[in-house]
C-alpha cells in the first residue's frame, strides 16, 4: 500500500473526511467564540458586577465583594413587591395568551375551510413583525384617555381602567401572542386525524375531546410559547412606562439603577434570569425546545 | 372528525372574531391617527391632514435616525449570517455531547429578556471595557444586535439543512468535487433561499429592536425606535411619531414578506 505516501490532491477534503471531529470545531469555532466571549461573558460580568458597590461618595463603581445588593430584593419592601407583582403580570400575560390562542388553534386548524386558515395565520403572523414600539404606541393610542377604547365605552356609561396593570397585562398579550398562537396552531394541525376518529368513534363529542385529548398533546407546544410570553413579559419595562401609569416592573428598577447603582441594576437581572432559567428546564422536561 | 355543536362553533368564531380585533384594531387607530389633522392623537379624528407626513420627510433626526438603523441592521444581518449558518451546519451535520447546550446558548439572547441582555453589554461596555482604555462606541450596539440576530439565521438555515439530502454531498465528493466545490455546487444552491430569509428576519428584528439599544447605543445617536421613543415620553407627542409609526409598519412587512416568498417557492419545489 502506497497511498500513504501519496500526497493527497485535496489536502483539506482528505483531512476532513478522515477526522470529522475536525470538521465541526471548525465549524463550531467561531459561533463559540462570538456567544460565549461576547455574550455569556458580559452576563458572568454582570453577575460579577452584582457583588461591587457603588462608592457613596464619588459614585462610582468599585470592585468588592458584598450581598448588600441580593439582599436588598427582598428587604426592601417595594423591590420584593415589584418582583411579585411582575411575576404576576407575566403569568398573567401567558394564561391571557393560552386562553385565547387553543381555541383560536381549534378553530383553524379544524373547523375553518382551508382558505379561512391560511388567511389567519397570515392574519397573526404579521403584527409580529409590525414592531414592538409602534404596538405600544397603538395600544397607547387606544387606551388613553380620548382614546377608541373610552370612546367604544362611552354609550354604554362605562369608561376604561385607565393606564395601570390591567392595561399592562393586556398590551404585553397583545405583543407576544403571535408566540402562544403560533406554535400551539402548528401542534394542533399535526396531531395525526385518526386520533380524532377515534375519541369520536368512542363517544367523546367535542368539548371532551379537546380537554382529554387535545389539550394533553399540545401542552408541550403551549409551554413552548410560554416561554416567550413569560420571558418576555417578566423583563419588559417599556409597557409599564407607557401604558402603565406609576406601575413598576422588574425592568424598571433594572434601567433606572444601570446609571446610577450599576450593582443593584446587576443584582436585579439576576431575577428575571432565574424565573427564565427555572422556566426553561421545565421547558426542557417537556420536549418543548425543539419545537421554539 | 372534531363534532363541535352549533353553539360552541359560534363561541370558536366569535373569540376568533375578538383577537382579530384586538390584534387590529390599535394598529388601525395608529395609522389613521398619522392623517390627524391635530397634533395630540385622538379619537374619532375630526380632520384628516397630510401636514405630518411632509414634517416627517423633511426631518433631519429622522433620516439620521433611519440612518443609523439601516447601518446597524446590516452589519448585524451580515454577521449573524455568517455565525448562524456554521452552528446550523455544525448542529445539522454532526451529533456530539453538549448539543442541546449550544442549542440553548443561541436560543438565550432572545429568551433572555432584552432588558438583561441590554444591561449585560452596557455593564461590560461601561464598567469593564471604557475603565480598561478601550471605547467600543458605536460598534457596541453592532455587536449586541448581531447576537440576538444568529438565531434567525440558524432556524432558517437548519431547517433547511434538515431536510436535505446527505447524499448528495458525498455523492458529490465521490465524483471528485472537494469541499469548496461540493458547496458551492451541491449545497449552496439548495439552502440559499433559507439563508437569504433568515437575513432578512435578523434585518428586521434588528431594525426593530428597541431595549437592547437603550442600554448600548452610543450618547447622542438615535435609531429609528430609541427617536420614536424620545417622541414618547415627552408630554405633548406630535403626531409626527405616528407618521413614523406607520412607516416603520410598512418598512419591516416588506423584509418579512420577500423571506416568505422565498420560504413558500423552495418549498413547492
Amino acid at each position: 500500500m502506497n497511498v500513504i505516501a501519496r500526497a493527497p490532491k485535496r489536502p483539506i477534503s482528505s483531512y476532513l473526511h478522515l477526522h470529522p471531529k475536525a470538521g465541526l470545531r471548525a465549524l463550531l469555532a467561531l459561533p463559540l467564540a462570538w456567544l460565549v466571549g461576547v455574550y455569556i461573558i458580559s452576563l458572568l460580568l454582570l453577575l460579577v458586577t452584582a457583588f461591587w458597590f457603588t462608592d457613596p461618595y464619588t459614585s462610582k463603581v468599585r470592585p468588592g465583594f458584598t450581598l448588600d445588593n441580593f439582599v436588598s430584593i427582598f428587604t426592601v419592601p417595594a423591590y420584593f413587591a415589584t418582583s411579585a407583582r411582575t411575576l404576576g403580570i407575566a403569568l398573567a400575560v401567558t394564561g391571557v395568551c393560552a386562553l385565547f390562542a387553543v381555541p383560536l388553534g381549534i378553530f383553524m386548524a379544524k373547523i375553518a375551510q382551508p382558505w379561512v386558515r391560511n388567511l389567519l395565520a397570515v392574519a397573526i403572523t404579521l403584527p409580529l413583525w409590525a414592531g414592538y414600539l409602534v404596538k405600544l404606541l397603538a395600544m397607547r393610542l387606544t387606551f388613553t384617555e380620548q382614546g377608541l377604547f373610552n370612546w367604544l365605552l362611552e354609550p354604554l356609561g362605562f369608561s376604561g381602567p385607565g393606564f395601570g396593570i390591567p392595561v399592562i397585562i393586556l398590551t404585553l398579550a397583545y405583543l407576544w401572542f403571535p408566540y402562544m398562537a403560533l406554535p400551539v396552531f402548528t401542534a394542533i394541525v399535526l396531531l395525526p386525524p385518526n386520533l380524532f376518529d377515534a375519541s369520536a368513534d368512542l363517544g367523546a363529542k367535542g368539548w371532551p375531546t379537546v380537554f382529554r385529548m387535545v389539550l394533553p398533546l399540545i401542552t408541550p407546544a403551549i409551554i413552548a410559547g410560554s416561554v416567550f410570553t413569560f420571558s418576555l413579559s417578566l423583563g419588559d419595562y417599556l409597557a409599564a412606562r407607557f401604558v402603565g401609569g406609576k406601575t413598576q416592573m422588574i425592568g424598571s428598577i433594572i434601567a433606572s439603577n444601570i446609571n446610577l447603582n450599576p450593582p443593584v441594576a446587576a443584582a436585579f437581572s439576576m431575577v428575571p434570569i432565574a424565573f427564565v432559567v427555572m422556566y426553561l428546564m421545565v421547558a426542557r422536561r417537556a420536549g418543548s425546545l425543539e419545537r421554539m | 372528525m372534531l363534532r363541535f355543536s352549533k353553539t360552541s362553533r359560534i363561541g370558536l368564531m366569535a373569540i376568533v372574531g375578538v383577537v382579530l380585533v384586538f390584534m387590529y384594531a390599535p394598529l388601525t387607530v395608529l395609522v389613521l391617527n398619522a392623517f390627524n389633522e391635530r397634533q395630540i392623537a385622538s379619537w374619532p379624528i375630526q380632520e384628516f391632514s397630510l401636514k405630518w407626513w411632509v414634517i416627517a420627510f423633511e426631518s433631519e433626526p429622522i433620516r439620521a435616525a433611519l440612518l443609523n438603523s439601516v447601518t446597524v441592521a446590516t452589519a448585524a444581518m451580515l454577521i449573524a449570517m455568517v455565525l448562524g449558518s456554521l452552528v446550523a451546519f455544525a448542529l445539522s451535520r454532526y451529533d456530539f455531547f453538549g448539543k442541546s447546550t449550544v442549542n440553548l446558548l443561541i436560543v438565550l439572547p432572545i429568551a433572555l429578556p432584552g432588558v438583561v441582555t441590554g444591561v449585560a453589554f452596557s455593564n461590560t461596555y461601561s464598567n469593564f471595557l471604557t475603565p480598561a482604555g478601550f471605547q467600543i462606541g458605536y460598534f457596541g450596539m453592532i455587536v449586541a444586535h448581531s447576537t440576538f440576530c444568529i438565531v434567525m439565521v440558524f432556524n432558517n438555515v437548519f431547517a433547511r439543512l434538515k431536510r436535505m439530502n446527505p447524499s448528495l454531498q458525498e455523492a458529490s465528493m465521490d465524483l471528485g468535487q472537494g469541499l469548496w466545490g461540493t458547496f458551492r455546487l451541491v449545497t449552496l444552491p439548495q439552502f440559499r433561499t433559507a439563508f437569504a430569509a433568515g437575513a432578512l428576519l435578523a434585518f428586521a428584528l434588528s431594525f426593530d429592536e428597541v431595549v437592547v439599544t437603550i442600554f448600548t447605543a452610543p450618547p447622542g445617536v438615535d435609531t429609528v425606535p430609541l427617536w420614536i421613543l424620545k417622541e414618547m415620553a415627552r408630554p405633548n407627542q406630535a403626531s409626527v411619531v405616528n407618521v413614523v409609526a406607520t412607516v416603520v409598519i410598512l418598512l419591516s412587512l416588506i423584509p418579512v414578506y420577500i423571506s416568505q416568498r422565498l420560504s413558500r417557492t423552495e418549498n413547492e419545489k
